[in-house]
């Protein structure tokens, strides 16, 4: 119990002179890692070579059982955001992100074992459960930690720590395919063994950042920061309860602008390296359009901190605004660069919409931290994290079926994704609408003084 | 840098530089590799 002890919220408090700039880093381990998720299709095609090598054999297991990997993940991810953001709050962030380590490194493990003896049921058990949950608690748990040490600029700090799970793709694609080269034999699939070094590299990893993390100390400020005299209409200097934010209009309103936003360009996204191919035949081939899908990759990752970043500048309702009434134009113009021919500013079109996408998630927090103050913000984070659920359904199957709609309706390769990018404008206006409609929340919703220091108390 | 807030004391510009290369560089890793590859796309 001793030892266990450091994980505690207690333990993690920040001693004077500790320096503000070591959270980052401490956050961008653990998100550096779980974002692995966004590469784990390059672990698809050799899983299914695994008893016949060079080929698919009768017993192998198919890509579409494979795919439910990622699936179970992504939606284990959203529901342990959900269910256990209060524990993540009220524990502090290194007992989080320790779990978040062992769920996420343990789940690579399992999943090890599960490739070893061919049962696929354990895979799902072992990366999609059990590294869901890691990915989950991993997500939040950094996010409250960072705005309480960046009062100044926390659109800022949590762009930062989101960013990581924007880039860690880059990373880990060409990692995965490394130690499966590494470990692969004229008889053998390396899956297995890339697992185990990819779990133990990633626990470590994240265990270094639980080991940096700090809290602040109670009423911590940083050095010259002065608390607005006169509060911003939109920004509060009182906090919500988590479950009250889900009686509350903006929280629901919230929820439509990241789904909205999210499904535009998730949508886009996993058809990325395809719509290119078949807007531009003959011009972009497989291989480029293994590079367009890396170019949308940076965009995204970079959208993350430089929008959450201006939005500290500009505020939360204007910056998405601005991703709501620039995507508009974005997604509309598609069509019409694909048709003339322009690569460049076809390429340019999608870097900029990606950049919202990221810029969208990376925003988020700040915006909740605005509406519902900083006590419950990584919980109610948590709760939000379902919109992502929703709209990582929703996007693929949009695009998908109104994609195969116009070919089935005999319109050519070229054009049949012109309805898709008007339909994602479409979705933008009701994120506009939605992101129009919020307001400042009612002071009933706030909790009160001795409620607040009972609830620190205790946690 | 103790795990524990006993032993802490000031944040060193060694350890901030620690702890920045420790994510910065296998995410610039992974960056330069992506634009290397994303060339090809105007090639």
């Amino acid at each position: 119990m001793g030892l266990l002890s450091i994980l505690d919220r207690s333990h993690t408090i920040a001693k004077p002179g500790f320096s503000r700039w070591m959270v980052p880093p401490a956050a961008l381990c653990i998100h550096l890692c779980i974002g692995q998720a966004y590469a784990f299709s390059v672990f698809n095609l050799p899983m299914t070579k695994l008893i016949g090598i060079t080929k698919s054999a009768p017993d192998d297991w198919k890509l579409t059982d494979l795919g439910w990997i990622f699936s179970i993940a992504i939606f284990f991810l959203g529901f342990s955001a959900a269910v256990l953001g209060r524990w993540v709050e009220e524990g502090g962030p290194r007992r989080a992100m320790f779990a978040a380590a062992l769920c996420f490194g343990g789940g690579f493990l399992v999943s090890a074992y599960g490739v070893s003896v061919h049962q696929l049921w354990i895979v799902y058990l072992g990366y999609g459960v059990l590294g869901g949950i890691g990915l989950g608690l991993g997500y939040i748990s950094p996010v409250s930690t960072l705005i309480k040490w960046f009062p100044d600029r926390p659109g800022m700090a949590t762009g930062m720590a989101i960013m990581g799970f924007g880039g860690a793709a880059m990373i880990a694609a060409p990692l995965s395919v490394w130690l499966m080269s590494l470990f692969s034999t004229p008889t053998h699939v390396g899956v297995a063994e890339a697992f185990v070094v990819m779990g133990l590299v990633y626990a470590c990893f994240m265990l270094v950042g639980a080991g940096i993390v700090r809290l602040p100390a109670p009423g911590w400020k940083p050095e010259g920061f002065v608390p607005p005299s006169q509060p911003k209409k939109l920004v509060t200097a009182n906090d919500v309860y988590v479950y009250q934010a889900l009686k509350t209009p903006q929280f629901w309103l919230i929820w439509i602008v990241l789904c909205m936003n999210v499904t535009a360009g998730i949508g886009v996204l996993g058809q990325a390296s395809a719509m290119s191919q078949e807007m531009f035949p003959g011009r972009v081939t497989a291989a480029t359009a293994g590079g367009f899908v890396g170019l949308l990759s940076i965009f995204n990752m970079a959208g993350r901190f430089f929008w959450a970043s201006t939005s500290d500048y500009i505020g939360r309702k204007n910056t998405y605004f601005i991703f709501f009434a620039l995507g508009f134009v974005l997604y509309a113009l598609v069509p019409y660069f694909g048709s003339a021919g322009n690569l460049a500013l076809f390429v340019l079109c999608f870097g900029i919409i990606l950049s919202m996408y990221g810029g969208g998630f990376a925003t988020v927090p700040a915006y909740l931290r605005d509406m519902f103050g900083t006590r419950y913000v990584g919980a109610i984070h948590g709760l939000l994290i379902t919109a992502w659920s929703v709209a990582g359904v929703l996007g693929p199957v949009l695009v998908n079926y109104i994609r195969q709609y116009q070919i089935d309706s005999g319109v050519p390769k070229a054009q049949a994704y012109n309805v898709t990018m008007y339909i994602m404008a479409g979705l933008l206006i009701v994120g506009f609408i939605a992101n129009f409609l919020i307001t400042a929340v009612d002071d009933r919703h706030h909790m009160d003084l001795d409620t607040v220091d009972d609830l620190v108390g205790v946690a | 840098m103790s795990f524990d807030n006993d032993g802490g004391s000031a944040t060193t510009a060694l350890e901030l530089a620690l702890a920045w290369g420790f994510v910065g560089i296998p995410l610039l890793w992974g960056v330069y590799g992506t634009l290397v590859n994303a060339m090809k796309l105007f090639q």
